[in-house]
C-alpha cells in the first residue's frame, strides 16, 4: 500500500511506532503532487519547503515520544492542506481571489494554528471558489480544479481544492469552509467525508469573512473516525472570536450498530428534478440505516422551499459588508488612480470576479435604503421559521438522513452561464447553514457514469457527535470508503 | 422586476464597483432574475416572527478592558501597496 493511501488514523499507528518517518510520509504527498497536480490544478501554494522542515521536526517528536513512552501530539507527522481563506503567517493567501494576489497574512488562524499545535505538516494552500462564493470553484480567480473522478468534472465548490485534494491522495486531511453547503457539496461530489459543524463551534479568527453569521469551518477526510479527529483538534472556544460558543466539544462513541437511534428523512428533501440515481442512492443508505437497528421516520421541513431565496439575500448582504474592507488601500494590489475613490472603484471592479460582484450587488441592494425591510429583514424572519423547522424535527427524532445535492458533478463550463441555476443547486445544504446545525457528508455509491453521491447527516447545534456516529456506522457497514479514483 | 440602468448605477456606486457596460447589462438582466426569485418570500407570513440576527445564544461577549499587545505597524503596513512613515499612502480625495 502506497503512502498516501494511508489514513490519518492509520499514518498516525505507523508514524508512532516508528515503521515509517514523517519526512517519507510528506515526501511522498509532496511527489504526488508534483506529478498530478497539474492536471487537477489543486493547489494555489505548495509549501513544500515548510513542509519538509516540519516533518523533520515531527520526526524528532515522534522520536522523543517512543524513548520516553508518552504519547505524541494528535497529528504529528500528518500532512493537511487548508483552504485560501484560512491564514497561516507568513504564507500567501489570496481567498482565491486577484484582489489578494500576495497578501501575506501576519498572523495564523486559530483553526490552523490548532492543526499545527497537533503536530500536523501543512501542504500547501488549496483553491477555492473567491471568497467562498460558489458550487463549483469555477469562480476562483486563478483556475478551476478538476474532480479526480472525472477532469472534466468540478469537484464541487467553495471547497473544491480541499475535497479534491483529499480525494487525490494529495493530503491526508485538510480544512475548508462552509457557509451555505461549501464541504458538504464538495465531500459529495469527490466521494469523500466533509463535515460542516454547527455555527460557533470552529474559531473564526483567521478566516476570511464572507457571511458573518454563516461560516463555519469543517474537516474533509477519507474515513468517519479521521474527520472526527480533525474535527476534535479544531473545535472549541476561542476568545478571539466572540462568535464562538464556550460549550464544551464531547467524546464522541463510535459504534456499529444504530439501536435506539431515531432517523428523520424530510419529505422537502425529495424533489422533482434530482438526479434518479442519486435518489436511489440515498434511500438505498437511509435502508441501510434501518438494517442497523435505526428507527426512521417521515419528517416535515415545511420552509425548505425559502431557503434558497433567503440565503441568497443574507449571505451576499453580509458580504457586502465583510467585502468592503478590500479597497486597494492597506494589502493587495492597487489600480492606478488619481483619486481615492478612484482607487477604490478601479481597484474593486478589476480585481473581484463576476460572482463576487453580483452577490456584492445583490447585498447592496437588499440592504439599500427603502428595500431593506421587504428583502433583508423578511429574509431574516423566515430564516427564523427555517431554524424553528429543525427544532421541531430534532424534537422527535436525533439525526435526519437525506440527499446532500440533486445531482453527481457537473461539466466545467455546464452551470456558470446561469446564476440561478447554480444557486438552485445548494437547496439541500442551505437550510441546516441558515439554522446554524451541524451537518457530514458521506459517500453512500456511485451514479450511472462512477461520479460518487453523498448521504447528508444533519444534526441539532453542537450535536456533531450524533452525525458522526451514524456516518460512522454506515460507513463501516459499507465499502464506499475504500474507493478510489483512477488517478 | 427588471432593474433600470440607472438603479444599476446607483448600487455600483454604493458598493465602489466600476463596472463596464457590458457588465451593468449583464447584472441588469441576472440580478432582476434573482430578485423576481426571491419574491416568493413576500408569500410567507412573518407578521409575528422575530428576525434570527444570530443562530448563536451568545449576545455582547465582553472580556476586561486592559491593553493587550497587537500586531506592529510595521507588519501591518507589509501588505500595503503604498506606506510611509506608519501610514498608508492614497491619492487625495478628489469630488
Amino acid at each position: 500500500m502506497s503512502l498516501t493511501d494511508l489514513t490519518l488514523h492509520s499514518a498516525a499507528e505507523k508514524l508512532r511506532a516508528g515503521e515509517i518517518s514523517s519526512l517519507e510520509l510528506t515526501e511522498a504527498h509532496l511527489a504526488r503532487i508534483e506529478t498530478l497536480d497539474p492536471k487537477l490544478n489543486v493547489f494555489l501554494t505548495v509549501t513544500a519547503e515548510q513542509a519538509r522542515a516540519a516533518a523533520q521536526n515531527a520526526d524528532e517528536v515522534l522520536h522523543a515520544a517512543r524513548r520516553s513512552g508518552a504519547t505524541p501530539p494528535p497529528l504529528t507527522g500528518l500532512p493537511l492542506a487548508l483552504k485560501d481563506v484560512l491564514t497561516l503567517k507568513g504564507i500567501r493567501a489570496t481567498g482565491g481571489s486577484r484582489i489578494l494576489e500576495n497578501f501575506i497574512p501576519p498572523y495564523t488562524a486559530t483553526a490552523a494554528q490548532r492543526l499545527l499545535d497537533a503536530g500536523s505538516v501543512i501542504v500547501g494552500k488549496v483553491n477555492c471558489d473567491e471568497f467562498a462564493m460558489g458550487s463549483s470553484t469555477e469562480n476562483s480567480g486563478y483556475f478551476p480544479t478538476r474532480n479526480p473522478w472525472d477532469t472534466a468534472r468540478v469537484p464541487g465548490g467553495s471547497s473544491g481544492g480541499s475535497a479534491a485534494a483529499v480525494a487525490a491522495r494529495l493530503a491526508l486531511g485538510a480544512l475548508g469552509t462552509d457557509t451555505g453547503g461549501s464541504v458538504r457539496q464538495p465531500a459529495s461530489f469527490c466521494g469523500v467525508v466533509g463535515l460542516k459543524p454547527s455555527y460557533g463551534r470552529v474559531s473564526r479568527y483567521g478566516l476570511m469573512a464572507y457571511g458573518s453569521s454563516l461560516d463555519s469551518i469543517g474537516p474533509f477526510a477519507r474515513t468517519v473516525a479521521d474527520v472526527a479527529l480533525l474535527f476534535s483538534v479544531i473545535a472549541g472556544h476561542d476568545p478571539l472570536d466572540s462568535t464562538s460558543m464556550p460549550t464544551p466539544v464531547p467524546a464522541i462513541n463510535f459504534t456499529a450498530d444504530l439501536r435506539g437511534v431515531r432517523v428523520g428523512v424530510p419529505r422537502e428533501y425529495f424533489i422533482e428534478g434530482m438526479q434518479a440515481d442519486v435518489e436511489q442512492a440515498v434511500r438505498a443508505a437511509i435502508a441501510q440505516l434501518q438494517t442497523l437497528g435505526a428507527e426512521v421516520v417521515e419528517i416535515s421541513l415545511p420552509h425548505t422551499e425559502y431557503a434558497v431565496p433567503v440565503y441568497y439575500l443574507i449571505a451576499p448582504a453580509e458580504a457586502s459588508a465583510n467585502l468592503a474592507r478590500f479597497d486597494g488601500v492597506r494589502y493587495g494590489p492597487r489600480e492606478a488612480a488619481d483619486s481615492l475613490w478612484e482607487v477604490f472603484e478601479r481597484t474593486r471592479g478589476a480585481r473581484f470576479g463576476a460572482e463576487v460582484k453580483r452577490r456584492i450587488m445583490l447585498g447592496t441592494y437588499a440592504l439599500s435604503a427603502g428595500y431593506y425591510e421587504a428583502y433583508y429583514g423578511q429574509a431574516q424572519k423566515v430564516r427564523t421559521l427555517i431554524k424553528q423547522d429543525f427544532e421541531q424535527a430534532f424534537a422527535q427524532v436525533d439525526v435526519i438522513a437525506c440527499p446532500v445535492a440533486p445531482t453527481t458533478a457537473f461539466k466545467i463550463g455546464e452551470r456558470s452561464h446561469d446564476p440561478l441555476a447554480m444557486y438552485l443547486e445548494d437547496v439541500f445544504t442551505l437550510p441546516p447553514s441558515l439554522a446554524g446545525i451541524c451537518g457530514l457528508s458521506v459517500p453512500c455509491g456511485f451514479d450511472q457514469q462512477n461520479l460518487p453521491i453523498g448521504l447528508q447527516l444533519l444534526g441539532p447545534a453542537l450535536g456533531e457527535d450524533k452525525v458522526l456516529r451514524v456516518g460512522y456506522a454506515y460507513e463501516q457497514a459499507t465499502a464506499w470508503h475504500r474507493l478510489r479514483p483512477g488517478l | 422586476m427588471m432593474l433600470s440602468l440607472e438603479e444599476i448605477e446607483h448600487i455600483a456606486d454604493l458598493a465602489r464597483l466600476q463596472l463596464t457596460p457590458e457588465e451593468k447589462e449583464l447584472y441588469r438582466q441576472q440580478l432582476s432574475a434573482v430578485l423576481d426569485y426571491m419574491a416568493k418570500l413576500r408569500k410567507v407570513d412573518t407578521a409575528s416572527i422575530e428576525p434570527t440576527a444570530s443562530v448563536l445564544p451568545l449576545r455582547t461577549v465582553l472580556r476586561p478592558d486592559v491593553t493587550r499587545p497587537s500586531l506592529k505597524p510595521a507588519e501591518l503596513l507589509a501588505n500595503a501597496p503604498a506606506a510611509e512613515a506608519e501610514m498608508f499612502r492614497v491619492p487625495p480625495v478628489l469630488e
